[in-house]
């Protein structure tokens, strides 16, 4: 079981400094939501604890070490990720490029084995893509796509998950299965980190939401605790509340503030 | 991590499986074995035919001969073909036929290589501006005579390679410090037009006509110089880089979920593309060298691979490379043989026929994709 904490991370993108100051904290058997609008930072967050980007300042830590002194397929072991960058060539299966998530668990030149494709047919199975494992990845629609890279995140069978938008492409019925599939995982002990933009979605399944306003986190906590009207008034600029219905929070939106 | 049961897993697609593209997808073993034939067969073809025709059998008994450790004619008895038809053979055409074979592998396992990991359709070995650097070397040793003489027959590959480094040098100090792809593969084309305009200039301004015949001559690319001993530099080349790359291959691979997915699966991807792409220009260099710049080979054929095997490089990359092969082999038998008084350049050959079975595969695909 492993953490993943970021401790006042600075980042840049080109000239840009898009992180000032970022601290995380995910628990081993949580689901963290990382909410905030548009241009926030959370996908650059989300690549700092995965060394896609070199902080500037503070530090990414699993446990007790430092990403940067680990090296990158130990990283790889403990860290999955689903990143939201599009298939690139067709001439791939979504069994072959979910099978690329065991790589660091083999050297370069070692075979695959059996419990690697066992690994990767779990991995099918969880996200519902064992019918379409032979095809090409480019005959996928945009969801199935954006779950051939979470089941490669999977396939990886770490100890804390990242998810970047894990949602975005999925419809209604998927986007459900896909965030109670994350509650299963985080209740095998995973430590997740998920960004999304759905706060309802977020409110209803997370157990705790981190909100990135301007590449600062200005609140974490349970959402009851962060998703205050004050708070989605000033960073998202909606008027909304959270209440419990049946023992679930349920965040309901009532539009734009005015002005 | 326990497994997670099945009531956990999101609600089954309701599209059936479907198989076709994995049909398509034909065994490894298969494809390479039928270009393998494909490849002995252009070989023997290309050495059987040209002014003087040598029957098939008889060039196969010719090599055979030759290369057997064991002295033949103690078991099959005496030759039966003049010292001049087995010079023809050995000494000439055969030489020829390998050389261009090695030079279409070379090609087309650096151009397949280059689109993996630049992840373009487009990318060709010559994306860092090997072609034109060394079309500079050519065109400076023969306008200025640097080192003219000294090195025979050589020279002019020896120019040519030199020459294909400049870019590529100048394009790593670049990419140290630019981490992007894009800015990488900008930087060869704005060199390729650097080195372009410099060849220009030394043929115009400082040459003669003569001095720009030759230079051109050799720029249109071609098998006509060829021999054993040129033959061993780009062998060698293609054998060390070829088995580099395939080392590599699940690289490679990673390099198909993205540079941010592939730095999660562990892996040092700036460091990796500026090392790949130094092999890519390594074999473009060394076929350059002895066969000038062949273009459409290395940016066609990979494509052509991927149709038959997919994109996985282990098996992309063995695929293009007895591809190329053989398709080079076959072009340099046109050039040879469309006209009887001169030789087409190969480059003129690769473009005709390469165009239209390219466009033809992507007809082909495209209009299945429509369905």
């Amino acid at each position: 079981m492993t953490r993943l904490r970021a401790f006042g991370v600075q980042a840049r993108l080109g000239e840009r400094t898009v992180l000032h100051g970022a601290d995380l904290d995910v628990a081993p058997g949580e689901v963290l939501a990382l909410v905030g609008p548009n241009g926030s930072g959370k996908t650059t967050l989300l690549r700092t604890c995965y060394r896609a980007l070199t902080v500037t300042e503070g530090a990414i830590m699993l446990d007790d070490k430092n990403i940067h002194t680990l090296r990158r397929r130990r990283v790889a072991r403990i860290i999955g990720v689903s990143t939201q960058e599009p298939a690139a060539f067709g001439g791939v299966t979504v069994r072959e490029s979910v099978r690329l998530g065991r790589s660091a668990r083999r050297g370069w030149l070692e075979p695959f084995r059996t419990e690697d494709d066992d690994a990767v047919a779990r991995a099918l199975t969880q996200v519902s893509l064992t019918s379409q494992a032979d095809r090409d990845v480019t005959e996928l629609s945009g969801g199935e796509r954006q779950r051939v890279s979470i089941a490669r995140a999977l396939a990886q069978e770490p100890q804390v998950l990242l998810l970047d938008e894990p949602t975005n492409h999925l419809d209604l019925r998927h986007q459900l299965g896909m965030l109670e599939l994350l509650r299963t995982l985080a209740a095998d002990g995973l430590a997740v980190l998920v960004t999304l933009h759905d706060l309802r979605l977020a409110a209803e399944y997370c157990d705790r939401i981190a909100v990135l306003d301007a590449g600062r986190v200005v609140d974490a906590g349970t959402p009851e605790h962060v998703l205050t009207p004050d708070l989605l008034e000033t960073v998202f600029g909606v008027r909304g509340r959270i209440r419990t219905v049946g023992g679930r929070r349920v965040l309901d939106l009532y539009g734009l503030v005015d002005g | 991590m326990s497994t997670v049961t099945e009531t956990a897993s999101l609600t089954q697609s309701p599209t059936g499986s479907d198989s076709r593209r994995s049909d398509r997808r034909r065994s490894l073993a298969t494809v390479l074995t039928l270009l393998t034939a494909a490849l002995a067969l252009a070989v023997a073809t290309a050495v059987s035919l040209g002014t003087i025709t040598i029957p098939l059998g008889d060039v196969w008994a010719i090599v055979a001969y030759r290369i057997s450790p064991v002295p033949l004619d103690a078991i099959w008895g005496d030759r039966w073909w003049s010292a001049t038809r087995e010079a023809i053979v050995f000494e000439s055409r055969l030489p020829r036929a390998l050389t261009a074979a090695v030079v279409g592998a070379a090609l087309a396992v650096a151009g397949a290589v280059a689109q993996a990991v630049t992840r373009n359709p487009l990318a060709d070995p010559y994306l860092l501006g090997v072609s034109s650097g060394a079309g500079f070397g050519v065109a400076t040793v023969t306008v200025l005579g640097f080192g003219a003489g000294t090195l025979g027959i050589f020279t002019l590959p020896f120019a040519a390679f030199a020459g294909a480094l400049l870019p590529l040098a100048a394009t790593i100090v670049v990419s140290l410090r630019a981490h992007s792809v894009t800015a990488i593969v900008l930087v060869g084309v704005a060199l390729s037009m650097v080195f372009s305009s410099l060849v220009t200039f030394v043929l115009l301004v400082l040459g003669d006509v003569h001095q720009l015949g030759t230079v051109m001559q050799w720029l249109a690319g071609g098998f006509g110089d060829a021999n054993w001993r040129s033959l061993i530099a780009p062998t060698l080349v293609l054998i060390v880089t070829g088995t580099a790359i395939m080392l590599c291959s699940r690289r490679l691979n990673l390099l198909l979920a993205g540079d941010d997915g592939a730095t999660a699966l562990g892996m040092n991807v700036p460091r990796f593309r500026v090392l790949i792409l130094l092999a890519v220009s390594l074999l473009a260099a060394a076929a350059v060298a002895v066969s000038g710049t062949i273009g459409f080979v290395g940016l066609l054929v990979p494509h052509l691979a991927a149709y038959l095997v997919g994109r996985n490089a282990a098996r992309l990359v063995p695929t293009a490379g007895l591809l190329g092969a053989v398709a080079l082999v076959l072009a340099d038998i046109l050039a040879r043989s469309l006209s009887n008084t001169t030789e087409l350049p190969i480059g003129v050959i690769t473009g005709l026929v390469g165009g239209p079975i390219f466009i033809a595969m992507l007809w082909r695909r495209y209009s299945q994709d429509s369905r």
